[in-house]
């Protein structure tokens, strides 16, 4: 109110249109007008929020996994002769055997095989492949008697976690009634526990999402993002030097740029395509691999980074390249030595955020084969492997409840990532900004 | 005029950015060792003749110069003459002090390196000092000659812009309106250090201020709409004109 008096006391001698009714009305329009805007900044980060709260709160449980303790009899005589000169040999069903004979050890009285094929299906069928590689890295298990951690399957570990409801018929539900009892049994023996994922970060997929993990699709993600910044990076800038610092303006260099910025602006399944026709059927480099998909991605990428370049090099001052060039520097060295180091901060952003985009994109990799499913976890960039934002394509497919959980987990690898190149990107800006 | 030799001869100099003609058919000689004040309203095209002396034009788009002018006798519109070597030989200080985002000694050392005028660092280290204490700016400076190059005041960072200008050795020394941004304190400063400047090279100086004009320079040159109106000793341009345009810009009756 205090405001209004003086307003009116600076106002006394002015037109009777500067009454204090008139302010009044120009105060509360200026106030609704700031509303909206906070009213729109709520919203766009209450968005952001729930969204964070809702992939949180269905990934958070898939950090832990439960595990059951079985002791496994590795005596000899459970071995063939071929197994006991070279363990690598070793076939998964005779260590399904061992681990079921263990199992049938803590449940003596389940006889009949349909109820035995269930107790079983409460281990992971990729357990054996854990005791396998168990029993390769250390030849001397066998002949004894270990006691091991083995993941439970899927069924059982969303039981654990609640995601199975009792209430639901046993008939309608995935997990029956004897695999519950057989499983509150092993629990109050002590061995169940809920142990850290480490599957998750160290496996590639898998079709049991116990076991499944993310390893794969993110060496397979770092392959592609290299191919794509080593090829995009330097195109890139050295595209928007020459048209920044070099090329004369005319129509054709006109054509070129509206292209460019065209081109920034064409849907990304397009460049998949793209990479389908000529990469793959023209030359016929290797389907699924992050060479191909690191190239489509760069075609994405390019004009990004060219813009970006190219404004960042617009932005460093005209003196600047004034000042070089009356030293008698010729223009390459005014670029080299001025232009470039002044603009590389900003060139820089804009190429962690043209990677970010490249790493969070999907439909591309679709086209080119990057969807397959996919266990190894790829060792070279021709090697064929997904990418993180496809294996959570992937696996929101899936129809197993335990691939949900793991789902989320992987968006939040994937944010996580997205959101550490976004900050590097802003302490970059803030680090170099006007240094003139 | 006739006592001394011209140490750059311009002849019929016409000058067009795109379709807009800025200058017309000027004629000036510049004399060794003095000062030449150029003088005239904004837009006269007193700055876009500086920019010609050194070729500063070639990197405008669309500006066409035509006509001739001289350095010591040799016509530097050439093709064969390369406008970088040109450059290290005709100096030029801006409006607006520019000094890189640089420290002070990298400032001054970036000329004599890229024409390879150092053989050796502590020759390097030399040149900086002599430039430095050239442009009179050695004294404030010296203990902190690794610091930034922007962290100095608006005047100090125009002597550095001078004591980089002078490190390459140039013969000719372009200054383009130097203290239109500076205080009357630095701008004393500079006008001192243009005085002692004129015993080692020969000063082009493009400025608004007549009183600048009539306090640095040897010779003034009047523009006006693109035509060189009057040249001649700054004296009897100040006092005797012979052009009734020069003696209505000098009494402040336009510009």
């Amino acid at each position: 109110m205090n405001n209004l008096d003086n307003n009116n006391q600076l106002t006394d001698e002015s037109p009777s249109e500067y009454s204090s009714d008139r302010l009044l009305k120009r105060q509360k329009k200026e106030k609704r007008f700031q509303l909206l805007g906070k009213l729109s900044v709520l919203a766009s980060v209450s968005f952001l929020f729930i969204l964070f709260i809702s992939i949180i709160e269905k990934g958070s449980s898939a950090i832990r996994q439960s595990e059951v303790l079985l002791s496994i009899d590795l005596s000899t005589e459970n071995f063939r002769q071929e197994v006991l000169m070279d363990p690598k040999k070793i076939r998964g069903s005779e260590l399904n055997k061992l681990t079921r004979n263990s199992l049938i050890k803590l449940f003596p009285n389940v006889q009949s095989r349909s109820d035995r094929r269930m107790l079983y299906s409460l281990i992971s069928s990729g357990a054996r492949h854990e005791l396998r590689d168990r029993i390769i890295q250390n030849r001397d298990l066998i002949g004894g008697i270990i006691s091991v951690w083995l993941p439970l399957s899927d069924d059982a570990d969303m039981y654990l976690k609640g995601n199975i409801k009792k209430d639901v018929p046993s008939n309608l539900r995935r997990f029956k009634d004897n695999q519950i009892s057989w499983l509150d049994q092993l629990m109050s023996d002590g061995l169940v526990r809920k142990s850290f994922n480490f599957r998750f970060f160290t496996n590639g997929d898998s079709r049991e999402p116990e076991i499944a993990g993310t390893l794969g699709a993110l060496i397979g993600s770092f392959f592609t993002l290299l191919v794509t910044f080593l090829i995009s990076f330097p195109i890139g800038v050295m595209a928007a030097i020459y048209l920044e610092e070099f090329s004369p303006k005319n129509r054709f260099t006109e054509i070129i740029e509206v292209n460019i910025n065209n081109l920034a602006a064409v849907p990304s399944i397009v460049f998949g395509l793209l990479g389908l026709g000529v990469f793959l059927s023209f030359f016929e480099f290797p389907r699924s691999a992050p060479l191909v998909g690191g190239m489509v991605l760069s075609l994405m990428t390019l004009p990004t980074i060219i813009i970006v370049s190219r404004a960042s090099l617009k932005a460093v001052p005209g003196s600047i390249r004034e000042a070089a060039l009356g030293l008698g520097a010729s223009k390459m060295q005014m670029v080299l030595h001025h232009v470039l180091p002044l603009g590389m901060p900003g060139i820089l952003t804009g190429g962690i955020l043209g990677m970010a985009r490249a790493l969070g994109e999907t439909a591309p990799l679709l086209m080119i084969g990057m969807v397959a499913f996919i266990v190894d976890i790829p060792t070279k960039i021709d090697d064929p492997s997904t990418a993180l934002p496809v294996q959570i394509f992937l696996w929101a497919d899936s129809p197993e409840r335990a691939f949900v959980e793991r789902t989320s987990a992987a968006i939040m690898l994937l944010l996580f990532f997205l959101l550490t190149m976004n900050f590097v990107a802003v302490l970059l800006r803030q680090k170099f900004e006007k240094r003139w | 005029m006739e006592d001394s030799i011209p140490k750059m001869r311009v002849e019929n100099l016409d000058v067009s950015y795109f379709d807009k003609q800025a200058l017309f058919s000027i004629n000036l000689d510049i004399t060794k060792n003095n000062i030449t004040a150029l003088i005239g309203p904004s837009g006269c095209g007193k700055s876009t003749f500086l920019r010609c002396l050194n070729r500063m034009n070639d990197v405008i788009d669309g500006c066409v110069v035509k006509g001739k002018v001289e350095l010591d006798g040799s016509t530097i519109y050439d093709q064969r003459i390369d406008p970088v070597t040109l450059r290290a030989k005709v100096g030029i200080v801006f409006q607006k002090p520019n000094p890189f985002p640089k420290s002070i000694y990298d400032n001054v050392a970036y000329g004599p390196r890229i024409h390879g005028l150092a053989n050796t660092n502590s020759e390097l280290d030399d040149i900086v000092e002599k430039s430095l204490i050239r442009a009179g700016l050695w004294d404030e400076v010296k203990d902190r000659i690794s610091d930034s190059g922007t962290s100095l005041s608006g005047g100090q960072q125009q002597r550095l812009c001078i004591a980089r200008a002078i490190a390459v050795n140039p013969q000719v020394l372009l200054m383009d309106e130097p203290c239109s941004a500076l205080d009357p304190i630095a701008t004393a400063r500079i006008e001192e250090l243009m005085d002692e400047l004129r015993n080692r090279y020969t000063i082009v100086i493009v400025t608004h201020s007549m009183q600048q004009a009539a306090r640095v320079a040897q010779y003034t040159a009047f523009f006006h709409m693109g035509y060189l109106v009057e040249k001649g000793a700054t004296e009897k341009m100040f006092t005797t004109p012979d052009d009734k345009r020069t003696q209505d810009y000098i009494t402040g009756r336009f510009g």
